[in-house]
């Protein structure tokens, strides 16, 4: 028998067997990508949409909008236009929605919710007929905010179902009158919350570098059976609750607490520190969380690095500084640069730890999503920080898949 | 690292021994505050921390009051049932589905799989405040808030990527010869699934469903976001207790967690021996 070349038959059964093989990988792994796309995707997306899509005006006041279509935004809009919103108002006054719409209108000019609301009390009574031949001048007289078109504005802004006004808000910025964005007045309250949550992140990774790149050096230098056994000391606190270590911060930090009588006891301090609910208790109880995932990784890098490198160059006439600035601080950038991107990333989005223990001060974006989810009601506005927030972890994500591989995260 | 060489100078023992004390300061650091809380649920006054009867050691500073706070009340009682339940479904759920789909990811030929591992990975990564902002819009569609099923689903796909992680990593010593043989001898993908590839890679997959447990365990921001009263879990319960009226019955509980965790540490040490058996001549 003579080899003889893969004639097209050949070709196309390969490429057939491959396709089929293939489909078969896929199909295992089919069922897991639709319950996530149903549980956690389409949810993240569902918020996504909602930082932008905002439709209870255009759903209260549909007919009003629509006659305002043509209307220029300078004059007072035509008599008709109004009557049709008189005609719209009373009907809400009805079904008892008008509190809804002052509460929208409100937010985009401050003050009107009185007008609209006192507005809808007399309109209430009056004739559908008599509405429809003289709204504009029955409002009018009702409030004579009706007779600037200010506030005619601010009902067709904030009809319109898709809206930027949840970001600029998150980003302390407000449309102009004049169109385009301007900074808003006041504190710069979200931005000053992002940058503080970046710097807590940040202050969270330098710290958990400081402690864990020296133990890690340690645990992969020492005798295995040693190693080993203080291994177990990173590893419990990993798999221990967070909760947990929460408490114990709680329990070691507050006024009466361990560390406060130990300090008072030794005559150190005088009278207990405040320590607990401050940036303080945050950024240390955190760096205590996140330890192990600087640890780990650092550890698993440093156990492959063969000592011999670090004796070469010292045997060398290297001295011990430079050597390892040259030799195995580089060596261990893999597992350093997972161990610091892994922390911040954990940390940016932390919201357990500083709602326990950061009182006012040590507050980050995740608890003000929060706020805004379950006391403030403006779950618009919760999920523009929410989504501004996700930016910033997949863009820190995609960094770390690049230098790191998401596939390649080991744990314990 | 017990006979320091000869040729050491005062600076190498200088760096050796605050290398060596570094690590032991943040070996410290890691332990002691898991270690103080064990002795403080043992307080018989209802404060936070050591009192001057304990301090002289006294028995009669010590009780076991706190404990038997925990079982004589409905609440935590409650709490601890919804944690096992929850966390066990939830494991389940997403061992069963993870251990599948982590099957076809090791595949060589696998389409689109660093875009798909990523998505897979991604419940770890992206802020759980997040996630329960977009769940509760989102399960509400489905009145799946405030429900069992709700919860399941939701601790199932925070436990996805755990699984995904151990199980690619057992696969990674998995001989696809074995795989290849099996389909090659005339067997269904499905049937070489169940009868070769699971009883080889069965430890992963147990350590997996842990990470998963664990994981839902643990979880508190969801539960905040999307149980009734009817769902509260553990550390549910702890979250409020620590905002609400601080008592020792919280450090009873978490003394109680500890324990599970040494159990599980000691768990996952075992299995991760027997895998690595495995991977051996062993089969």
């Amino acid at each position: 028998m003579t080899p003889s070349a893969l004639d097209a038959n050949d070709t196309a059964s390969a490429r057939r067997e491959l396709r089929r093989r293939k489909l078969t990988a896929f199909l295992f792994v089919a069922p897991l990508l639709l319950f996530l796309v149903f549980a956690f995707v389409a949810p993240i997306a569902t918020m996504l949409v909602r930082s932008v899509y905002h439709p209870v005006v255009s759903e209260l006041i549909p007919e009003t909008l629509e006659a305002l279509k043509d209307w220029d935004g300078e004059a007072l809009p035509p008599a008709e236009a109004r009557a049709v919103f008189a005609a719209d108002l009373k009907r809400l006054a009805g079904e008892r929605l008008s509190g809804k719409l002052a509460e929208e209108i409100n937010r985009a000019l401050p003050g009107s919710s009185s007008t609209i609301k006192a507005s809808a009390r007399k309109l209430g009574r009056m004739d559908d007929a008599e509405l429809a031949s003289a709204g504009g001048a029955i409002l009018a007289a009702a409030d004579a905010a009706w007779e600037n078109p200010k506030i005619w504005k601010a009902i067709r802004d904030a009809g319109a179902a898709y809206t930027p006004d949840y970001y600029l808000t998150a980003l302390d910025l407000e449309m102009a009158d004049g169109g385009g964005v301007q900074p808003r007045d006041g504190a710069k309250i979200y931005v000053d919350l992002y940058t503080k949550t970046l710097r807590i992140a940040l202050y969270i990774t330098v710290l958990t570098l400081i402690g864990g790149y020296p133990l890690a050096y340690y645990l992969a230098n020492a005798e295995s059976k040693n190693a080993n056994m203080l291994m177990v000391f990173v590893l419990l606190p990993f798999w221990t609750s967070l909760l947990v270590r929460t408490t114990s911060w709680i329990a070691l930090l507050q006024t009466s607490g361990v560390v406060n009588s130990v300090l008072t006891g030794a005559g150190i301090t005088r009278s207990p520190l405040e320590m607990l609910y401050t940036q303080f208790s945050t950024v240390l109880a955190m760096t205590h969380i996140l330890m192990p995932f600087m640890i780990l990784p650092l550890y698993s890098v440093m156990k492959g690095i063969d000592p011999s490198y670090m004796r070469a160059a010292m045997s060398m006439g290297s001295k011990p500084i430079p050597a390892f600035l040259k030799i195995y601080l580089p060596m261990t950038l893999p597992g350093l640069s997972a161990g610091v991107l892994l922390v911040f990333i954990i940390s940016v989005g932390y919201y357990i730890t500083p709602a326990l223990v950061g009182g006012t001060d040590g507050q980050m974006i995740s608890n003000i999503i929060a706020f805004h989810m379950q006391q403030s009601n403006n779950w618009e506005l919760a999920a523009a920080l929410g989504s501004l927030l996700l930016a910033m972890i997949l863009v820190l994500y995609w960094v770390y898949d690049r230098f790191v591989g998401a596939g390649n995260i080991k744990l314990g | 690292m017990k006979h320091l060489p000869a040729y050491f100078t005062f600076w190498h023992i200088l760096g050796h021994y605050s290398l060596k004390w570094t690590a032991y300061l943040v070996l410290a650091f890691l332990m002691l505050p898991i270690v103080i809380i064990v002795p403080l649920s043992f307080n018989a006054e209802p404060y936070f921390t050591f009192t001057d009867g304990m301090l002289a050691l006294d028995p009669a500073a010590y009780s076991t009051r706190w404990y038997q706070a925990i079982f004589s009340d409905a609440n935590w009682l409650l709490s601890i049932k919804n944690s096992f339940l929850i966390g066990a479904l939830a494991a389940t759920l997403s061992t069963v589905l993870g251990t599948i789909a982590a099957v076809g990811l090791s595949s060589p030929v696998m389409p689109f799989k660093r875009l798909i591992t990523a998505l897979l990975l991604s419940p770890m990564i992206v802020p759980l405040i997040i996630i329960a902002a977009g769940m509760f819009f989102f399960y509400t569609r489905f009145n799946l808030v405030g429900s069992y099923a709700g919860l399941v689903i939701a601790h199932a796909a925070l436990g996805v990527p755990f699984v995904i992680i151990t199980v690619t990593a057992t696969l990674s010593g998995f001989d696809r010869s074995l795989y290849n043989a099996g389909i090659s001898m005339g067997a269904s993908p499905v049937k070489v699934f169940w009868d070769v590839v699971i009883p080889l890679i069965r430890p992963g997959v147990i350590s997996g469903g842990l990470f998963a447990f664990v994981t839902s365990f643990d979880e508190v921001v969801l539960v905040l976001f999307l149980a009734g009263p009817e769902q509260r879990t553990i550390p549910r319960q702890m979250f409020s207790g620590l905002r609400e009226q601080i008592n020792p019955t919280i450090l009873a509980v978490a003394t109680l967690l500890i324990l599970i965790s040494i159990a599980l540490l000691v768990t996952l040490e075992i299995l991760r021996r027997r895998s690595e058996r495995m991977r051996g001549t062993e089969f």
